[in-house]
């Protein structure tokens, strides 16, 4: 590593880290347009001016919205992001517990997703033009068309319901055994790699294809490599930056965006906890999720920005 | 509906020339007819009163359910709520299925006058910690209410509480500042559910309910297990029950065909011929006095007009708003909130109809004709918009343009209900008929939705809170159901029912007019037939 790609990583992670600054005030911004108050979802029907000025008082909800943008981004710089206004529990309490449930469903989805689709990407770029490359391609962009709540729900039916192989439910808390974790969440990770596998997939293709009519990969084939090694050895390496773009993009996805499927399977993820906190107008929650979903994606692109830098032979030494 | 059929003892009325869809239906509500028969609290009177067994574990998927969830039952907000409250919390009193109080922790309620009241303990209570029933704790509970920072979602009932002290070593003394002949029904809420005093963390229950708090999670489940020590013998039968929310209903639906969960409520009705189309399971419906509500709110705008909202009242085409919000699982309403089934419901109101010419009249009176109004509707208050689609095809008919504002779900409670001249509201039965003209009709109320001011109803409505004869109560209520159905501007087509589904090896269901899961007091109750 010389001091230009040095300079190219650092520059990256301050860009980070302004954009994460950036975002937490348009996260409190927008949250403080939302119609309502935390003390109004409260209290609901039975509310009454006298508790709801009561209850916002104890909420701290009467302070003006500078003040309270200050406090709770010194909180978050401390590393407290606060207490979640609905049931008086730590945020970092409330999210930890979901978290790990979140990662956890990632990292499966994850796991089966990022092979399949790598291969098949390798597999039709090499075999562009052909038929299996042809099938692959209209089969994908069918299967990222429909929407992921059609292929739950059809998922749901037809395996728990009628045939009875698989919990409606991903239960989480039951698991005891690898047979059961995969019960689990066969219909889960089945439904996330049904979305985002197309366009890796379609992304590696494309990266792989871009090499693969460059001049040096013609020359390899002068050379006489074969078409494996010439893949492999020769344009992949070439290809990384593209693919771990579409992959970090996926994973970020994974991680913030899964509700549909949280909701359909009853996962306790951590993105229904941001839905529900955000019909409690549980602003603290809201903010620390939106932070953390937006931390993550920068983390992700980040380190996909940084594999592309590693992976130019031109930075290379 | 298949083998359930047998499981439902048929009401009276069903062999009358009645369709087969009818019959049907009936079938369902059969369940409650048939406590009526019966004992009330103990629903010996659900059909086929077999022996209870003892033993299994069932999962509960219920629609409501977040972050909110709380063990404090103070701050209890919604059903999920109330059934958790009611698995690890007993009441002083409880309600029965005819909204009647019954006696539960206290073995007797007294008054002379409706102000003091004296209540007896029961002795043989014990708090899931092993500490006996103290007088101490039914002060605290309730005191706490009155408390701001408590939270409380009955603080303006409690705030009627002048003093509450222990008189005796299983008595307490409640003086109120003014008569309430309702004192026993509002115990019986699972707000007013007795704590250990001096309790202030909730993450876990201690309680005197039927079952013990195994675990509590907001959000993600709760866990009952069996009370062994239980002061009811014999109950509960169950020995675990795994509580949780699946917001979603379809999914709650296909979590119960599927067989992972044995009971959910909130079913749609359109879901129901799902459930009823397939085999074991059973769709139970409980005829409550939830309604939505059309909202004329009378001091905004042209509706200070009483003949427009005559109109709009005459322009409800009840029978079709029956049919197509809610499926026919609805009781026709009499723009008057009190349900054909509660006790003081005055049946002799006679029925306003769906009458065009009428509706004409009024309209044309009221010099809003050819006018257009906006309405507002969503999907927060059930089967609003489908009502408002009927009613705008009617209004259409004698020349009033009602043009359909529909709102997001979310936020609507704070930002739109009863803030604009026309809107739709739903309001969740409440135990007593004072507790609903109370909140919702009572001129001084911040929930007079319609902005109504009656003084004869304000002066009926204190009069009968201190009643203590039970006829000239009824008679008064009576007296408020007209006035609420000839001149407050909020329009009722129908009572919405609540259906719950559940596996045919649940025994033990019955029903009740404040909601489904048999009143949120499932859990003692039922019973699992291996």
């Amino acid at each position: 590593m010389n001091g230009q790609t040095l300079r190219l990583i650092v520059n990256r992670l301050g860009v980070a880290l302004l954009t994460l600054l950036a975002v937490s005030v348009v996260v409190f911004a927008i949250t403080s347009l939302l119609p309502g108050d935390a003390a109004q979802a409260l209290l609901g029907q039975e509310s009454t001016p006298e508790l709801l000025a009561a209850l916002r008082q104890k909420f701290g909800l009467d302070q003006p919205a500078y003040l309270r943008y200050v406090h709770w981004l010194g909180g978050l710089l401390a590393g407290n992001p606060g207490n979640a206004l609905a049931n008086g529990l730590p945020v970092a309490q409330l999210i930890g517990s979901r978290l790990p449930n979140s990662l956890v469903l990632a990292a499966a989805a994850a796991a089966v997703s990022v092979p399949v689709a790598l291969t098949i990407g390798i597999t039709s770029a090499m075999a562009r033009g052909s038929l299996y490359d042809r099938v692959v391609n209209v089969a994908t962009v069918w299967v990222v068309s429909v929407p992921e709540f059609l292929i739950a729900t059809v998922a749901v039916l037809v395996f728990a319901v009628k045939l009875r192989w698989l919990s409606a439910l991903s239960r989480i808390d039951d698991i005891a055994t690898f047979g059961d974790f995969v019960r689990a969440y066969a219909m889960p990770v089945m439904t996330l790699c049904c979305v985002i596998v197309a366009q890796m997939a379609r992304m590696t293709r494309a990266a792989v294809i871009d090499q693969l009519t460059s001049s040096y990969v013609e020359m390899a084939r002068l050379k006489g490599v074969r078409p494996v090694r010439m893949v492999l050895t020769h344009a992949l390496p070439n290809a990384v930056g593209p693919i771990a773009n579409a992959v970090a993009l996926s994973l970020a996805y994974l991680i913030g965006g899964v509700i549909i499927v949280e909701s359909i399977f009853n996962y306790p993820g951590i993105a229904s906890l941001m839905v529900d906190s955000v019909t409690m107008r549980d602003m603290p929650v809201v903010q620390a999720c939106a932070m953390l979903f937006c931390a993550a994606y920068l983390v992700l692109l980040t380190t996909a920005d940084v594999i592309a830098i590693l992976s130019n032979p031109r930075l290379r030494k | 509906m298949n083998e359930t059929q047998t499981d439902i003892i048929l009401p009276g009325d069903a062999s009358r020339g009645v369709t087969r869809r009818d019959a049907l239906r009936t079938l369902v509500a059969g369940g409650m007819l048939a406590t009526t028969a019966g004992g009330l609290l103990t629903h010996t009177g659900t059909a086929l009163a077999a022996t209870p067994k003892k033993g299994g574990r069932i999962r509960v998927a219920v629609g409501a359910g977040s972050t909110a969830d709380t063990l404090d039952p103070a701050r209890g907000s919604n059903i999920a709520d109330f059934v958790r409250h009611f698995m690890f919390y007993n009441c002083l009193t409880t309600i029965d299925d005819k909204l009647a109080p019954q006696m539960e922790l206290a073995e007797s309620i007294t008054t002379k006058d409706a102000v003091t009241w004296t209540i007896k303990l029961r002795k043989d209570v014990r708090f899931h910690d092993g500490k006996p029933l103290t007088p101490a704790d039914v002060v605290y509970s309730l005191q706490r209410h009155k408390i701001p920072a408590t939270a409380s979602k009955a603080k303006a009932v409690a705030d009627e509480f002048a003093e509450i002290k222990a008189t005796g070593p299983d008595e307490v003394t409640l003086k109120l500042d003014s008569a309430n002949a309702d004192l026993p029904a509002i115990l019986g809420t699972s707000h007013f559910a007795i704590i250990k005093d001096g309790t202030t963390d909730f993450s876990t229950a201690n309680g005197t309910g039927p079952y013990t708090c195994k675990e509590f999670r907001p959000g993600v489940r709760s866990i009952g297990a069996a009370n062994k020590a239980y002061w009811k013998p014999g109950k509960p039968y169950l020995d675990e029950i795994e509580y949780f929310s699946i917001a979603d209903e379809a999914a709650r639906v296909n979590a119960l065909l599927s067989g992972d969960v044995h009971l959910i409520n909130a079913l749609n009705p359109r879901s129901a011929p799902m459930l009823q189309a397939a085999r074991g399971f059973t769709l139970f419906e409980s005829k409550t006095g939830h309604y939505t509500d059309i909202i004329m709110r009378d001091n905004l705008g042209p509706l200070k007009n009483p003949d427009f909202v005559l109109a709009m009242k005459y322009l409800q085409d009840r029978e079709q708003i029956r049919k197509v919000s809610m499926r026919g699982y609805a009781t026709i309403g009499n723009d008057q909130p009190i349900q054909p089934n509660n006790r003081y419901y005055l049946a002799g109101l006679p029925q306003r109809t769906y009458d065009l010419d009428k509706a004409k009249y009024h309209l044309q009176k009221s010099g809003m004709a050819g006018s257009t109004v906006p309405l507002i509707a969503s999907t927060a208050a059930n089967g609003s918009v489908d009502t408002a689609q009927i009613m705008q095809l009617s209004a259409q008919k004698v020349g009033l343009n009602l043009d359909i504002k529909r709102m997001p779900a979310d936020g609507y409670w704070s930002n739109h209900w009863a803030k604009h001249p026309l809107s739709f509201g739903n309001i969740n039965p409440r135990p007593t008929a004072d507790l609903i003209f109370t909140l919702f009709y009572k001129s001084n109320s911040p929930q007079n939705v319609s902005g109504w001011k009656n003084e004869k109803f304000d002066q009926l409505l204190d009069l009968a809170r201190g009643e203590t004869n039970e006829a000239k109560r009824k008679q008064m209520y009576g007296d408020m159901q007209v006035l609420v159905n000839e001149n407050c501007g909020v329009g009722i087509p129908i009572f919405n029912h609540s259906l719950d589904g559940f596996t045919n090896k649940l025994k033990g269901y019955g029903a009740h007019p404040l909601a489904g899961l048999m009143g949120y007091m499932f859990a003692e109750h039922v019973w699992l037939d291996s």
